[in-house]
């Protein structure tokens, strides 16, 4: 291998890298929060795609029948809870939350989609028809058993994973989709040729991973979210309802997933199922973080992309083998650092 | 005198244990109320029960409303509060987020900084070390930490577990007073403490719990020469 393809490789990595790096911090955001191991987020990417690919070539896209019945699915549920708690003048909240604003959402984007829009407004409408999925997702499938043990929640998660991709199917059908590039541009450094769409992916990691930062350090809302990870009776005991603070946190995840899948659309082709692997992928970076860190997340992710990168350079039948031989290693240090920590706590 | 917290026949179980059985107690507007007792006797299970984390059976009124079925975060918002024994501090956080975090049941925020410079002025040690990470804090500091960040939320009713737990003499004497200061605020305290005599001599009406039963209450100068008191919690003979 010659430095220039090292190079080249390193760089493709990084990109790569960015995207799961978007995906792993939302699977931090929504672990720590409420200690889901949200599998499906590689789903919520892929279908991002598939919705901007549908809205490109000016179809309505699945998502909207897929938030539709979500909704209703979610509005459902609350209002039985609701009703058999006795909360009744929680009943127009819910019905706003759960019902009118999905909906809403649902109608602008369709509204809008007749007058023939921009590539910029086609990609606020698929991420606008994206993100309330994982929290209509959380209200019906995750909220009831929020007090389940983390190994019940993640057995949950990926039959979601496997529903999502049976929907995905049904909403999007088998044909793959590769969306317009965001730009043309490209540059040249150091004798190797970087794309636009290439730099547009680690700027909008960069950036999206700042944003998230100000967000939990300047707002009150972003700290109640890391207390509500930090200690959940504790923050419980400031007011602070688990429930919203999880709304939130699949929302923001949703958000950075839905990013993730517009930017990888141009230079994959993405699938209904495609998710999956994207999900898997940033998992393993997440993992590297121990779950809990965003840094050890985005760092774990990025080094997941450089390696598929170089492995796929070597052999691309066993690229996704040695990818995920990586977690070995990484769950066998990871469980001696935290008998190591355990001890510590003790004494 | 209004009446901020009445409980009556209050059981709370665990499992299909009677950790706490038929406790009635009441606490009026600007009283230090104490509740006493041996380990186990069901202190702790009584304020989890009151702030909701723990089901119960019985009725709870908090300034004339119903809270029995009410979700912890809701009684947070009508400014019930639990310093747990445990303090529950967001220890990856600083102490300014902490205290930060303590107002978040406040609809108003305008008075946020005004409360904030008053929990600096009672205890100047947190305004010195509020870029530190709570989890860095000497014991005392971290009870202070707790208390401050409770009276962040402007309590009607403040409950504290066993504040004085673990802590060095001259810092339980500092704890006690601010303690007693706070009724000047128009805090109205609930105080579970194995200091029994530190207790009584702070508040104005006592309860005595035993095996998860109220055997014995007064007023708190009477209960502190009550002679089967002073031989089983006060030290005397």
């Amino acid at each position: 291998m010659t430095s220039d393809i090292a190079a080249i490789l390193a760089i493709d990595g990084i990109a790569t890298g960015a995207v799961y790096a978007l995906v792993a911090i939302g699977t931090v955001l929504i672990f720590t929060v409420t200690r889901v191991i949200f599998i499906p987020f590689g789903d919520i990417a892929a279908f991002t795609a598939l919705t901007l690919a549908a809205l490109d070539a000016k179809r309505f896209p699945g998502t909207g029948a897929l938030v539709v019945v979500l909704a209703c699915l979610a509005t459902l549920i609350e209002v039985i809870s609701l009703i058999r708690s006795g909360d009744i003048r929680l009943l127009p909240r819910a019905l706003l939350f759960y019902l009118i604003l999905p909906l809403a959402v649902v109608g602008i984007a369709w509204l809008t989609m007749r007058m023939d829009p921009p590539l910029a407004v086609r990609l606020v409408l698929a991420l606008m028809l994206i993100t309330p999925i994982a929290p209509l997702l959380d209200r019906i499938v995750f909220r009831p058993i929020a007090d389940g043990t983390v190994l019940l929640l993640l057995t949950v998660s990926v039959a979601l994973h496997f529903a999502l991709v049976g929907l995905g199917l049904l909403f999007f059908g088998p044909e793959g989709v590769r969306t317009e590039p965001l730009t043309s541009f490209s540059t040249e450094f150091a004798g190797v040729l970087i794309s636009g769409q290439t730099m547009l992916i680690v700027i909008a990691a960069l950036v999206f991973s700042g944003l998230l930062y100000l967000f939990f350090d300047f707002t009150l809302v972003g700290k109640s979210l890391r207390a509500t990870a930090v200690n959940r009776t504790g923050s419980r005991l400031m007011g602070i309802r688990p429930a919203r603070a999880g709304t939130i946190a699949y929302l923001l995840g949703s958000l950075m997933a839905g990013v993730s899948g517009i930017l990888i659309a141009p230079v994959n082709t993405v699938f209904y199922d495609s998710g999956f692997l994207i999900g898997l992928k940033a998992f393993v970076g997440a993992i590297v973080g121990g779950m809990t860190s965003y840094p050890g997340a985005a760092i774990g992710a990025v080094g997941v992309g450089i390696l598929e990168s170089f492995a796929s350079f070597q052999s691309s039948a066993l690229k996704d083998v040695i990818v995920f031989s990586l977690l070995i290693p990484i769950l066998i240090w990871r469980s001696l650092a935290s008998l190591h920590s355990e001890e510590e706590i003790e004494e | 005198m209004s009446q901020m917290l009445s409980m009556t026949d209050v059981t709370v179980c665990y499992d299909n244990v009677e950790a706490v059985r038929n406790v009635s107690l009441s606490v009026d507007e600007g009283q230090i109320v104490t509740v006493i007792g041996p380990n186990g006797a069901g202190k702790t299970t009584l304020l989890m029960a009151a702030i909701g984390l723990l089901a119960s059976r019985g009725s709870m009124v908090f300034r004339g409303n119903d809270i029995r079925k009410m979700s912890v975060e809701d009684r947070v918002e009508r400014r019930l509060c639990l310093v747990p024994e445990k303090r529950e501090l967001f220890s990856d956080m600083s102490v300014a987020d902490n205290l930060l975090l303590g107002s978040y049941s406040l609809r108003d925020r305008s008075g946020v900084q005004k409360t904030l410079d008053e929990v600096y002025d009672r205890f100047p040690r947190l305004k010195e070390r509020q870029r530190q990470a709570a989890g860095t804090l000497s014991g005392g500091e971290r009870q202070m930490l707790a208390l401050g960040r409770a009276l962040m939320a402007k309590p009607a009713l403040l409950m504290l577990d066993e504040p004085s737990l673990g802590l060095a003499p001259l810092i339980v004497r500092e704890i006690f007073r601010t303690i007693a200061s706070l009724r000047d605020l128009g805090v109205s305290i609930l105080l579970v403490e194995q200091n029994a005599r530190a207790a009584l001599e702070t508040a104005d009406y006592g309860y005595v719990l035993e095996t998860g039963e109220v055997v014995q209450s007064g007023p708190a100068k009477d209960l502190i020469h009550d002679p089967r008191l002073i031989t089983a919690y006060l030290g005397g003979h």
